[in-house]
Protein backbone atom coordinates (compact mmCIF):
# COMPACT_ATOMS: atom_id res chain seq x y z
CA UNK A 1 0.00 0.00 0.00
CA UNK A 2 1.23 3.20 -1.03
CA UNK A 3 2.57 5.45 1.96
CA UNK A 4 3.97 9.05 2.32
CA UNK A 5 7.47 9.62 2.58
CA UNK A 6 8.24 13.46 3.23
CA UNK A 7 5.86 15.96 2.27
CA UNK A 8 5.52 15.45 -1.50
CA UNK A 9 6.61 11.57 -1.80
CA UNK A 10 4.42 8.88 -2.07
CA UNK A 11 6.28 5.24 -2.04
CA UNK A 12 4.76 2.36 -4.02
CA UNK A 13 5.07 -0.73 -1.71
CA UNK A 14 3.95 -3.47 -4.17
CA UNK A 15 6.19 -1.33 -7.10
CA UNK A 16 2.95 -1.76 -10.14
CA UNK A 17 5.35 -3.25 -12.93
CA UNK A 18 4.64 -1.63 -16.52
CA UNK A 19 3.40 -5.20 -17.59
CA UNK A 20 3.45 -3.61 -21.85
CA UNK A 21 4.18 -0.55 -23.37
CA UNK A 22 4.18 0.71 -27.63
CA UNK A 23 4.64 4.57 -29.18
CA UNK A 24 3.94 4.78 -32.35
CA UNK A 25 5.22 8.16 -34.43
CA UNK A 26 4.80 10.53 -37.12
CA UNK A 27 7.00 10.77 -39.98
CA UNK A 28 9.17 13.37 -38.53
CA UNK A 29 9.95 11.48 -35.70
CA UNK A 30 10.61 8.55 -37.55
CA UNK A 31 13.27 10.24 -39.10
CA UNK A 32 15.00 11.04 -36.03
CA UNK A 33 17.56 9.35 -33.82
CA UNK A 34 15.02 7.07 -31.93
CA UNK A 35 13.05 5.89 -34.73
CA UNK A 36 14.12 2.09 -34.53
CA UNK A 37 12.91 1.82 -30.69
CA UNK A 38 8.90 3.23 -32.29
CA UNK A 39 6.67 0.44 -32.83
CA UNK A 40 4.96 1.92 -35.81
CA UNK A 41 5.47 4.95 -37.68
CA UNK A 42 3.05 6.60 -39.93
CA UNK A 43 3.99 7.12 -43.49
CA UNK A 44 2.34 10.47 -42.99
CA UNK A 45 0.57 12.17 -40.87
CA UNK A 46 -2.72 12.40 -41.64
CA UNK A 47 -2.66 8.34 -40.32
CA UNK A 48 -4.98 7.66 -43.24
CA UNK A 49 -7.83 10.31 -41.06
CA UNK A 50 -9.79 13.62 -42.78
CA UNK A 51 -8.77 15.79 -39.93
CA UNK A 52 -5.63 16.33 -37.77
CA UNK A 53 -7.54 15.79 -34.55
CA UNK A 54 -8.87 12.40 -35.78
CA UNK A 55 -5.79 11.09 -37.05
CA UNK A 56 -4.62 12.00 -33.05
CA UNK A 57 -7.10 10.18 -32.03
CA UNK A 58 -6.02 7.45 -34.49
CA UNK A 59 -2.59 7.41 -33.62
CA UNK A 60 -4.23 6.90 -29.20
CA UNK A 61 -6.24 4.09 -30.57
CA UNK A 62 -3.90 2.57 -32.52
CA UNK A 63 -1.05 2.76 -29.14
CA UNK A 64 -3.43 1.58 -26.79
CA UNK A 65 -3.99 -1.72 -29.02
CA UNK A 66 -0.55 -2.48 -29.32
CA UNK A 67 0.32 -2.00 -25.92
CA UNK A 68 -2.24 -4.64 -24.77
CA UNK A 69 -1.24 -6.52 -27.66
CA UNK A 70 2.68 -6.61 -26.04
CA UNK A 71 0.95 -7.15 -22.78
CA UNK A 72 -0.95 -9.88 -23.49
CA UNK A 73 -4.64 -8.28 -22.70
CA UNK A 74 -7.67 -7.53 -23.79
CA UNK A 75 -9.12 -4.14 -22.85
CA UNK A 76 -12.12 -6.12 -21.02
CA UNK A 77 -9.09 -7.12 -18.52
CA UNK A 78 -8.29 -3.20 -17.86
CA UNK A 79 -9.62 -1.66 -14.82
CA UNK A 80 -9.12 1.71 -15.94
CA UNK A 81 -7.56 4.26 -18.15
CA UNK A 82 -5.67 7.80 -17.55
CA UNK A 83 -5.87 9.79 -20.71
CA UNK A 84 -5.19 13.18 -22.01
CA UNK A 85 -3.76 15.52 -24.96
CA UNK A 86 -3.46 18.89 -25.95
CA UNK A 87 -6.19 19.44 -27.54
CA UNK A 88 -9.44 21.57 -26.20
CA UNK A 89 -11.61 19.05 -24.36
CA UNK A 90 -8.60 16.14 -24.71
CA UNK A 91 -10.56 15.21 -27.49
CA UNK A 92 -7.43 13.37 -28.85
CA UNK A 93 -8.15 11.26 -25.78
CA UNK A 94 -11.99 11.11 -25.79
CA UNK A 95 -12.57 10.17 -29.37
CA UNK A 96 -9.73 7.85 -29.64
CA UNK A 97 -10.41 5.77 -26.40
CA UNK A 98 -14.56 5.67 -27.08
CA UNK A 99 -14.58 2.32 -28.81
CA UNK A 100 -12.28 0.54 -26.24
CA UNK A 101 -14.95 0.13 -23.01
CA UNK A 102 -12.31 0.58 -20.11
CA UNK A 103 -13.31 3.13 -17.42
CA UNK A 104 -12.10 6.54 -18.11
CA UNK A 105 -10.24 9.05 -16.56
CA UNK A 106 -9.37 12.24 -18.51
CA UNK A 107 -6.61 14.76 -17.60
CA UNK A 108 -5.19 17.44 -18.93
CA UNK A 109 -1.50 18.36 -17.42
CA UNK A 110 -0.41 19.76 -20.73
CA UNK A 111 3.53 18.12 -21.81
CA UNK A 112 3.06 16.64 -18.17
CA UNK A 113 0.59 14.43 -18.46
CA UNK A 114 2.59 11.05 -19.28
CA UNK A 115 4.10 11.11 -15.63
CA UNK A 116 0.92 12.29 -14.21
CA UNK A 117 -1.20 9.43 -15.34
CA UNK A 118 1.75 6.69 -15.21
CA UNK A 119 1.78 8.14 -11.64
CA UNK A 120 -1.81 7.66 -11.08
CA UNK A 121 -2.41 4.35 -12.81
CA UNK A 122 0.37 3.19 -10.53
CA UNK A 123 -1.07 4.78 -7.77
CA UNK A 124 -4.25 2.74 -8.18
CA UNK A 125 -2.62 -0.43 -9.11
CA UNK A 126 -0.60 -0.22 -6.00
CA UNK A 127 -3.90 0.68 -3.73
CA UNK A 128 -5.49 -2.00 -5.04
CA UNK A 129 -8.37 0.28 -6.55
CA UNK A 130 -7.21 -1.43 -10.19
CA UNK A 131 -5.54 -4.86 -11.07
CA UNK A 132 -5.16 -3.54 -14.50
CA UNK A 133 -4.47 0.59 -15.33
CA UNK A 134 -3.48 1.97 -18.62
CA UNK A 135 -1.58 5.20 -18.87
CA UNK A 136 -1.71 6.98 -22.31
CA UNK A 137 -1.11 10.15 -23.80
CA UNK A 138 -1.17 11.86 -27.41
CA UNK A 139 0.45 15.31 -29.07
CA UNK A 140 -0.09 15.82 -32.79
CA UNK A 141 2.07 18.52 -34.37
CA UNK A 142 -0.32 20.02 -37.09
CA UNK A 143 -3.34 19.26 -34.65
CA UNK A 144 -0.97 21.72 -32.14
CA UNK A 145 -0.15 24.45 -34.17
CA UNK A 146 -3.84 25.10 -35.59
CA UNK A 147 -5.00 25.40 -31.58
CA UNK A 148 -1.40 27.09 -30.17
CA UNK A 149 -0.24 28.33 -32.76
CA UNK A 150 -1.33 29.59 -37.15
CA UNK A 151 -3.04 27.70 -39.80
CA UNK A 152 -0.05 25.23 -41.07
CA UNK A 153 0.61 27.04 -44.39
CA UNK A 154 0.86 30.50 -43.58
CA UNK A 155 4.55 32.40 -43.59
CA UNK A 156 5.59 32.64 -40.06
CA UNK A 157 8.81 32.48 -38.63
CA UNK A 158 9.35 30.93 -35.46
CA UNK A 159 11.62 32.18 -32.61
CA UNK A 160 14.97 30.08 -32.18
CA UNK A 161 13.51 28.99 -28.25
CA UNK A 162 10.06 27.54 -30.21
CA UNK A 163 9.97 23.83 -30.03
CA UNK A 164 8.16 21.57 -32.08
CA UNK A 165 5.54 19.48 -31.19
CA UNK A 166 6.04 15.70 -31.50
CA UNK A 167 3.55 13.75 -33.93
CA UNK A 168 3.05 10.23 -31.82
CA UNK A 169 1.70 8.39 -29.05
CA UNK A 170 2.30 6.33 -25.73
CA UNK A 171 1.19 3.67 -23.49
CA UNK A 172 2.03 1.86 -20.65
CA UNK A 173 -0.10 -0.68 -18.95
CA UNK A 174 0.90 -0.93 -15.70
CA UNK A 175 -0.26 -4.02 -13.20
CA UNK A 176 0.35 -5.91 -10.14
CA UNK A 177 2.93 -8.06 -11.68
CA UNK A 178 4.88 -7.59 -15.51
CA UNK A 179 8.18 -7.79 -17.19
CA UNK A 180 9.11 -4.42 -15.37
CA UNK A 181 10.03 -1.83 -15.01
CA UNK A 182 8.27 -0.97 -11.88
CA UNK A 183 7.19 2.04 -10.58
CA UNK A 184 9.03 2.68 -6.86
CA UNK A 185 7.96 6.31 -5.87
CA UNK A 186 5.68 9.02 -7.48
CA UNK A 187 5.73 12.89 -6.64
CA UNK A 188 3.28 15.23 -7.73
CA UNK A 189 4.59 18.82 -8.10
CA UNK A 190 3.44 22.18 -7.65
CA UNK A 191 1.82 24.80 -10.03
CA UNK A 192 4.96 27.11 -10.46
CA UNK A 193 4.76 30.45 -12.41
CA UNK A 194 7.93 32.45 -12.56
CA UNK A 195 6.41 35.03 -14.61
CA UNK A 196 7.79 34.04 -17.68
CA UNK A 197 4.78 35.21 -20.19
CA UNK A 198 6.64 34.14 -24.01
CA UNK A 199 4.62 31.08 -25.47
CA UNK A 200 7.45 30.42 -27.82
CA UNK A 201 10.25 29.89 -24.29
CA UNK A 202 7.89 27.32 -22.69
CA UNK A 203 11.11 25.53 -21.42
CA UNK A 204 12.06 28.42 -19.63
CA UNK A 205 8.55 29.00 -17.82
CA UNK A 206 9.02 25.02 -17.27
CA UNK A 207 12.03 25.01 -15.88
CA UNK A 208 11.46 26.22 -12.47
CA UNK A 209 8.72 23.48 -12.04
CA UNK A 210 10.99 20.75 -13.13
CA UNK A 211 13.43 21.80 -10.31
CA UNK A 212 10.92 22.41 -7.17
CA UNK A 213 10.09 18.96 -8.09
CA UNK A 214 13.19 17.35 -8.62
CA UNK A 215 14.28 19.19 -5.55
CA UNK A 216 11.10 17.95 -3.43
CA UNK A 217 11.75 14.42 -4.34
CA UNK A 218 15.55 14.33 -3.17
CA UNK A 219 14.67 16.58 0.08
CA UNK A 220 12.01 13.67 1.04
CA UNK A 221 13.73 10.46 -0.12
CA UNK A 222 17.43 11.69 1.21
CA UNK A 223 18.59 10.20 -1.78
CA UNK A 224 21.07 12.43 -4.68
CA UNK A 225 21.46 12.29 -8.08
CA UNK A 226 23.92 9.64 -7.74
CA UNK A 227 21.48 7.31 -7.25
CA UNK A 228 20.44 7.57 -10.72
CA UNK A 229 21.42 6.34 -13.92
CA UNK A 230 18.88 8.69 -15.23
CA UNK A 231 17.21 11.84 -14.17
CA UNK A 232 14.71 12.42 -17.65
CA UNK A 233 12.55 15.44 -18.43
CA UNK A 234 10.07 15.86 -20.28
CA UNK A 235 9.92 18.08 -22.39
CA UNK A 236 11.99 21.09 -21.14
CA UNK A 237 13.88 21.23 -24.52
CA UNK A 238 17.52 22.58 -24.88
CA UNK A 239 16.89 25.68 -23.32
CA UNK A 240 14.78 24.43 -20.29
CA UNK A 241 17.18 21.51 -19.52
CA UNK A 242 19.97 24.04 -19.03
CA UNK A 243 17.82 26.12 -17.17
CA UNK A 244 16.54 23.53 -14.76
CA UNK A 245 19.82 22.06 -14.02
CA UNK A 246 21.20 25.49 -12.94
CA UNK A 247 18.40 26.37 -11.26
CA UNK A 248 19.52 23.08 -9.25
CA UNK A 249 22.61 23.73 -8.76
CA UNK A 250 22.03 26.98 -6.77
CA UNK A 251 20.45 24.75 -4.44
CA UNK A 252 23.23 22.56 -4.49
CA UNK A 253 22.24 19.73 -6.20
CA UNK A 254 24.34 19.01 -9.64
CA UNK A 255 22.19 16.70 -11.74
CA UNK A 256 23.86 13.65 -13.90
CA UNK A 257 22.78 11.75 -16.50
CA UNK A 258 20.66 14.65 -17.03
CA UNK A 259 18.93 15.02 -20.60
CA UNK A 260 15.26 15.41 -21.87
CA UNK A 261 12.74 13.79 -24.45
CA UNK A 262 12.47 16.92 -26.09
CA UNK A 263 16.24 16.79 -26.76
CA UNK A 264 16.48 13.05 -27.90
CA UNK A 265 13.56 12.63 -30.13
CA UNK A 266 15.05 14.83 -32.91
CA UNK A 267 18.42 15.69 -34.66
CA UNK A 268 18.13 19.32 -33.30
CA UNK A 269 19.88 20.87 -36.75
CA UNK A 270 19.12 18.26 -39.14
CA UNK A 271 15.44 18.51 -38.35
CA UNK A 272 15.23 22.22 -37.92
CA UNK A 273 13.79 21.95 -34.80
CA UNK A 274 15.46 24.61 -32.63
CA UNK A 275 14.45 24.14 -29.16
CA UNK A 276 13.64 21.01 -29.40
CA UNK A 277 10.60 18.29 -29.42
CA UNK A 278 7.27 18.92 -26.72
CA UNK A 279 3.71 17.84 -26.38
CA UNK A 280 2.12 15.24 -24.35
CA UNK A 281 3.32 12.62 -26.87
CA UNK A 282 6.84 13.83 -26.58
CA UNK A 283 7.36 12.19 -23.31
CA UNK A 284 5.07 9.30 -23.68
CA UNK A 285 6.68 7.93 -27.26
CA UNK A 286 10.15 8.02 -25.94
CA UNK A 287 9.77 6.63 -22.35
CA UNK A 288 7.49 4.01 -23.48
CA UNK A 289 10.02 2.94 -26.18
CA UNK A 290 13.31 3.92 -25.82
CA UNK A 291 13.68 4.29 -22.21
CA UNK A 292 11.34 1.06 -21.27
CA UNK A 293 13.18 -0.89 -24.12
CA UNK A 294 16.88 0.01 -22.36
CA UNK A 295 15.56 -0.37 -18.51
CA UNK A 296 14.34 -4.02 -19.81
CA UNK A 297 18.10 -4.82 -21.62
CA UNK A 298 19.48 -3.70 -18.46
CA UNK A 299 21.13 -0.21 -19.98
CA UNK A 300 18.88 1.87 -17.14
CA UNK A 301 18.58 0.98 -13.59
CA UNK A 302 17.41 3.21 -11.91
CA UNK A 303 15.26 6.01 -13.55
CA UNK A 304 14.00 9.42 -12.80
CA UNK A 305 11.24 10.71 -15.21
CA UNK A 306 10.38 14.12 -14.55
CA UNK A 307 7.03 15.20 -17.01
CA UNK A 308 6.88 18.73 -16.71
CA UNK A 309 3.98 20.96 -18.25
CA UNK A 310 3.21 24.52 -19.11
CA UNK A 311 -0.58 25.07 -18.10
CA UNK A 312 -1.10 28.11 -19.99
CA UNK A 313 -4.02 28.51 -23.32
CA UNK A 314 -3.57 30.48 -26.38
CA UNK A 315 -6.91 33.13 -24.59
CA UNK A 316 -4.70 33.46 -20.82
CA UNK A 317 -1.46 34.57 -23.16
CA UNK A 318 -3.30 36.96 -25.15
CA UNK A 319 -5.05 38.32 -22.26
CA UNK A 320 -1.32 38.83 -20.82
CA UNK A 321 -1.16 36.54 -18.15
CA UNK A 322 2.22 34.33 -17.34
CA UNK A 323 2.57 30.92 -17.74
CA UNK A 324 2.05 28.39 -14.86
CA UNK A 325 3.67 25.15 -14.93
CA UNK A 326 3.97 21.78 -13.25
CA UNK A 327 5.82 18.76 -12.78
CA UNK A 328 5.13 15.19 -11.72
CA UNK A 329 7.94 12.81 -10.73
CA UNK A 330 8.24 9.11 -11.52
CA UNK A 331 10.34 7.00 -10.12
CA UNK A 332 11.33 3.88 -12.32
CA UNK A 333 13.45 0.82 -11.54
CA UNK A 334 14.46 -1.82 -13.65
CA UNK A 335 13.84 -4.10 -10.29
CA UNK A 336 11.33 -4.37 -7.75
CA UNK B 1 13.89 28.04 -5.10
CA UNK B 2 15.05 30.86 -3.63
CA UNK B 3 14.72 33.22 -6.66
CA UNK B 4 12.45 36.39 -7.61
CA UNK B 5 10.86 36.64 -10.75
CA UNK B 6 12.59 39.51 -11.52
CA UNK B 7 16.11 37.35 -11.06
CA UNK B 8 14.59 34.59 -13.09
CA UNK B 9 13.73 36.49 -15.67
CA UNK B 10 17.55 37.88 -16.18
CA UNK B 11 18.50 34.39 -16.12
CA UNK B 12 16.69 33.25 -18.74
CA UNK B 13 17.36 36.23 -21.27
CA UNK B 14 21.02 35.34 -20.95
CA UNK B 15 19.92 31.94 -21.48
CA UNK B 16 17.78 32.03 -24.29
CA UNK B 17 19.28 32.66 -27.61
CA UNK B 18 17.96 35.28 -30.32
CA UNK B 19 16.85 35.65 -33.75
CA UNK B 20 19.86 36.37 -35.51
CA UNK B 21 18.98 39.53 -36.94
CA UNK B 22 21.72 40.55 -39.55
CA UNK B 23 20.94 37.08 -41.32
CA UNK B 24 17.00 37.58 -40.76
CA UNK B 25 17.11 40.98 -42.27
CA UNK B 26 19.35 40.05 -45.16
CA UNK B 27 17.31 37.35 -46.66
CA UNK B 28 14.20 39.60 -45.53
CA UNK B 29 15.95 42.41 -48.14
CA UNK B 30 16.66 39.89 -51.04
CA UNK B 31 13.25 38.41 -50.87
CA UNK B 32 11.41 41.48 -50.55
CA UNK B 33 13.32 42.78 -52.80
CA UNK B 34 12.56 40.26 -55.32
CA UNK B 35 9.04 40.04 -54.88
CA UNK B 36 8.82 43.68 -55.61
CA UNK B 37 11.43 43.79 -58.34
CA UNK B 38 8.93 40.59 -59.71
CA UNK B 39 6.24 43.47 -59.29
CA UNK B 40 7.97 46.48 -61.32
CA UNK B 41 8.63 43.87 -64.34
CA UNK B 42 5.10 42.67 -64.09
CA UNK B 43 4.19 46.83 -64.43
CA UNK B 44 6.58 47.20 -67.03
CA UNK B 45 5.19 44.41 -68.72
CA UNK B 46 1.57 45.20 -68.91
CA UNK B 47 1.90 48.84 -69.75
CA UNK B 48 4.34 47.36 -72.96
CA UNK B 49 0.88 45.49 -73.39
CA UNK B 50 -0.91 48.61 -73.68
CA UNK B 51 -2.31 48.96 -70.03
CA UNK B 52 -2.58 52.32 -68.72
CA UNK B 53 -1.03 53.23 -65.22
CA UNK B 54 -3.85 52.46 -62.90
CA UNK B 55 -5.28 49.35 -64.70
CA UNK B 56 -1.32 48.12 -64.96
CA UNK B 57 -0.80 48.60 -61.50
CA UNK B 58 -3.97 46.90 -60.54
CA UNK B 59 -3.00 43.71 -62.53
CA UNK B 60 0.30 43.42 -60.80
CA UNK B 61 -1.58 43.17 -57.37
CA UNK B 62 -3.55 40.52 -59.12
CA UNK B 63 -1.07 38.54 -60.45
CA UNK B 64 1.00 38.84 -57.29
CA UNK B 65 -2.04 37.88 -55.08
CA UNK B 66 -2.65 34.91 -57.07
CA UNK B 67 0.80 33.85 -57.19
CA UNK B 68 0.59 34.09 -53.36
CA UNK B 69 -2.28 31.83 -52.94
CA UNK B 70 -1.21 29.74 -55.25
CA UNK B 71 2.61 28.59 -53.51
CA UNK B 72 0.18 28.62 -50.19
CA UNK B 73 -1.36 25.96 -52.33
CA UNK B 74 1.15 24.24 -52.94
CA UNK B 75 2.99 24.33 -49.60
CA UNK B 76 5.86 26.15 -50.82
CA UNK B 77 4.91 29.67 -49.46
CA UNK B 78 5.90 28.69 -45.70
CA UNK B 79 9.15 27.38 -46.73
CA UNK B 80 10.02 30.29 -48.23
CA UNK B 81 8.83 32.61 -45.21
CA UNK B 82 10.88 30.64 -42.58
CA UNK B 83 14.05 31.84 -44.08
CA UNK B 84 12.91 35.22 -45.75
CA UNK B 85 10.31 36.45 -42.65
CA UNK B 86 9.22 39.60 -43.41
CA UNK B 87 10.71 39.88 -46.99
CA UNK B 88 7.46 37.50 -47.69
CA UNK B 89 5.61 38.94 -45.11
CA UNK B 90 5.11 42.74 -45.83
CA UNK B 91 4.31 42.64 -49.54
CA UNK B 92 1.45 42.02 -51.01
CA UNK B 93 1.48 38.39 -51.70
CA UNK B 94 1.83 37.82 -47.47
CA UNK B 95 -1.16 39.33 -47.56
CA UNK B 96 -2.61 36.48 -49.85
CA UNK B 97 -0.69 33.82 -47.85
CA UNK B 98 -2.45 35.14 -44.83
CA UNK B 99 -5.72 34.93 -45.91
CA UNK B 100 -5.21 31.28 -48.14
CA UNK B 101 -3.85 29.58 -45.14
CA UNK B 102 -6.94 29.40 -42.74
CA UNK B 103 -8.89 28.58 -45.24
CA UNK B 104 -6.80 25.71 -46.15
CA UNK B 105 -6.52 24.85 -42.30
CA UNK B 106 -10.45 25.55 -41.25
CA UNK B 107 -11.96 23.96 -44.08
CA UNK B 108 -12.31 21.04 -42.28
CA UNK B 109 -14.97 22.82 -40.03
CA UNK B 110 -17.28 23.38 -42.88
CA UNK B 111 -17.73 25.56 -45.76
CA UNK B 112 -19.40 28.77 -43.61
CA UNK B 113 -18.01 28.58 -40.05
CA UNK B 114 -14.57 27.11 -40.57
CA UNK B 115 -13.30 27.91 -44.40
CA UNK B 116 -15.14 31.28 -44.58
CA UNK B 117 -15.71 32.54 -40.51
CA UNK B 118 -12.13 31.92 -40.42
CA UNK B 119 -10.46 33.04 -43.52
CA UNK B 120 -9.55 36.40 -41.74
CA UNK B 121 -8.62 35.73 -38.47
CA UNK B 122 -4.70 36.49 -39.29
CA UNK B 123 -5.58 39.31 -42.32
CA UNK B 124 -8.47 40.68 -40.25
CA UNK B 125 -6.20 43.16 -38.03
CA UNK B 126 -4.58 44.33 -41.81
CA UNK B 127 -8.20 45.23 -43.00
CA UNK B 128 -9.58 47.10 -40.17
CA UNK B 129 -6.33 49.03 -39.34
CA UNK B 130 -6.26 49.55 -43.45
CA UNK B 131 -9.93 50.87 -43.62
CA UNK B 132 -9.92 52.88 -40.65
CA UNK B 133 -6.69 54.42 -42.23
CA UNK B 134 -8.50 55.32 -45.40
CA UNK B 135 -11.35 56.66 -44.16
CA UNK B 136 -9.43 58.86 -41.77
CA UNK B 137 -7.72 60.41 -44.42
CA UNK B 138 -10.62 60.81 -46.47
CA UNK B 139 -11.97 62.64 -43.57
CA UNK B 140 -8.97 64.97 -43.30
CA UNK B 141 -8.79 65.19 -47.33
CA UNK B 142 -12.40 65.92 -47.10
CA UNK B 143 -11.85 68.62 -44.32
CA UNK B 144 -8.90 70.71 -46.54
CA UNK B 145 -11.26 70.99 -49.41
CA UNK B 146 -13.37 72.74 -47.59
CA UNK B 147 -11.36 75.85 -47.22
Amino acid sequence: MASRVGRYTIKLESCPAVKGYAGVAGKKEGEGPLAEAFDYIYEDDTCGEKTWEKAESRMQKDTLTRALVKANITPTTVDMVFAGDLLNQCIGSNYGLREFGIPFIGLFGACSTMAESIALASLAVDTGCANVAAAITSSHFCAAERQFRYPLEYGGQRTPTAQWTVTGSGAAIIAKEGDGPFIKEVTFGKIVDMGIKDMNNMGAAMAPAAAETIKSYFDDTGLDPDSFDLIITGDLGFIGSRLTSELLEKENIKLKNFTDCGILIYDRKAQDVHAGGSGCGCSALVMCTHIFNNMRAGNFKEVLFVGTGALMSPTSVQQGESIPSIAHLVHISSTK
Amino acid sequence: MKMTKKEYDAMTKVKSPKSNLVKDMIWAFLVGGLICTIGQALLNMYKAFGLDKVNASSSVSITLVFVGALLTGLKVYDNIAKHAGAGTLVPITGFANSIVSPALEFKSEGFILGMSAKMFTIAGPVLVFGISASIIYGLILWIFRLF
